[in-house]
């Protein structure tokens, strides 16, 4: 099993990346360090998709000149296309989803003063909580009166 | 006259220079309080004091509902589950066809008809051009449109709060320029040459490595170059959130129609006006250099736009 690991070690790096990313996400409480797990996994499937794409010996396929006036188009000359279209739609979205998440996370400090999750669900709650008292002590108010 | 006529040589020579007159609507930062020492800063709500009695009071309320064993349970658990996931995706990756086969079942039939009939069907050299923007290229007017409301999102977040709260001192946080010599005279050599290059990929488009959204992200590049070297006033001028939302939604729109007409025509066996031209030439391969003007267009106003908002210089 091993060196059929060793065999597809370009995916196999991949996978390791792509759970380097997932334990970060699950385990960092810092929502920069969140989103930079995201991006680590975003970067494990792009080299996943390149390494399918890629066929041993062949070019890139930009179609070749055959020296006279025509072009090579044998489809054993190339490597595969399409993964190279699937990553580009990769990118874009991930740099889509990363720059409206760091929005959100600045909004977040600039409400909280913290970017760590479980100090702001704190405040959170405890200003829910505030806001409750403050709301019963209303009512209480109108039901004496 | 010759007054005249030497003060705007004098205005062009300044502009040239990069020194020209600042916009009207540009502040002098004021001058930063005096440093005080660590113990006596005030406790506002960004200082460092207040994330320390934060974190306290974090630790205090795990401890008072006693969920310590909680967080070290999650911990251990999150660990557990990638590592579980990890060692069911090698265990498939083992099973994987041999790295770059030729044989591999990846490289099917689809593969063969993309790359053998791509020049001819599309007219582009590049086959990824030709995939992206004339197969799929529903997919790649999509991937823009996220881009594009990925942007709107970020500047509707970052943007109107920015506006009401300091509607009259634009660009306080970055002053109106660094003033740093060295900057400015690098960034005037290199911003043509970077300019010239992001025209270049995006123009080659169908011919060679590039496109759309490499070349717009170089092309941005030299806009962010710009705004550190002189400023976002400098950059507002002629770059603002009006020109952005006006430039990118005209090439969504571009897109949208010049690609909807070509698809109609093709699904109905009419006629189509666009010529496909011979494969290697600049003008050729149909719409696929008007479609990465526009994709090049808006991926630049956009990373431009990203960066202008997060760095707070209101854009």
């Amino acid at each position: 099993m091993l060196e059929k690991i060793l065999l597809n070690h370009y995916e196999a790096a991949a996978v390791i990346l792509s759970g380097i990313g997932l334990t970060n996400l699950l385990l960092q409480r810092n929502l920069i360090k969140k989103i930079i797990g995201l991006n680590i996994m975003d970067t494990a499937v792009y080299l996943f998709l390149a390494a399918k794409g890629y066929v041993e010996g062949r070019a890139a396929p930009i179609l070749i000149e055959n020296g006279s006036g025509g072009w090579l188009n044998s489809s054993s000359l190339y490597v595969n296309p399409v993964p190279a279209g699937l990553v580009l739609t990769g990118i874009v979205v991930s740099v889509s989803v990363t720059a409206f998440a760091l929005a959100l996370t600045l909004k977040l400090y600039e409400n909280y003063g913290t970017l760590n999750i479980d100090e702001a669900l704190l405040k959170m709650t405890e200003e829910q909580e505030e806001l409750e008292t403050t709301i019963e002590e209303a009512e209480e108010d109108v039901l004496s009166s | 006259m010759n007054e005249e006529l030497k003060l705007i040589w004098k205005n062009f020579f300044n502009w040239v220079m990069g020194n020209g007159p600042r916009p009207e609507n540009e502040v002098v930062p004021p001058e930063p309080p005096p440093d005080l020492p660590f113990t006596q800063k005030p406790k506002d709500k960004y200082s460092r004091f207040h994330e320390a009695t934060l974190k306290e009071r974090y630790d205090q309320w795990l401890e008072i509902h006693g969920l310590h064993i909680f967080s070290i349970l999650y911990a251990g658990l999150s660990i557990l589950t990638c590592v579980v996931i990890v060692a069911l995706l090698l265990a498939t990756v083992s099973e994987l066809p041999p790295f770059g086969d030729e044989n591999n079942p990846a490289n099917n039939v689809v593969i063969m008809r993309y790359v053998e009939n791509g020049g001819d069907e599309t007219g582009a050299q590049n086959i990824v051009a030709g995939l992206i923007l004339d197969y799929r290229a529903f997919d790649t007017f999509g991937e823009s449109a996220v881009l594009f409301t990925a942007a709107v999102s970020v500047l509707m977040l970052l943007g109107a709060s920015r506006r009401n709260k300091k509607s009259k001192q634009k660009f306080l946080l970055r002053p109106h320029s660094l003033d740093e010599p060295i900057l400015r005279g690098v960034a005037s050599l290199s911003i043509p040459a970077i300019l010239m290059l992001g025209c270049v990929v995006v123009i080659n488009g169908h011919l060679s490595p590039g496109g759309g959204f490499s070349g717009g992200a170089i092309l941005s590049t030299a806009l962010i170059l710009a705004a550190n070297a002189y400023g976002f006033g400098r950059v507002h001028e002629f770059f603002n959130e009006r020109t952005f939302i006006i430039s990118s939604s005209t090439a969504l729109m571009i897109y949208a129609v010049s690609k909807g007409y070509s698809f109609f025509t093709g699904a109905n066996n009419l006629h189509s006006i666009i010529p496909k031209g011979t494969i290697g030439n600049i003008l050729s391969a149909g719409l696929i250099l008007p479609l990465n003007i526009c994709v090049g267009l808006i991926v630049a106003g956009t990373l431009y736009a990203f960066y202008a908002l997060f760095s707070e210089g209101d854009f």
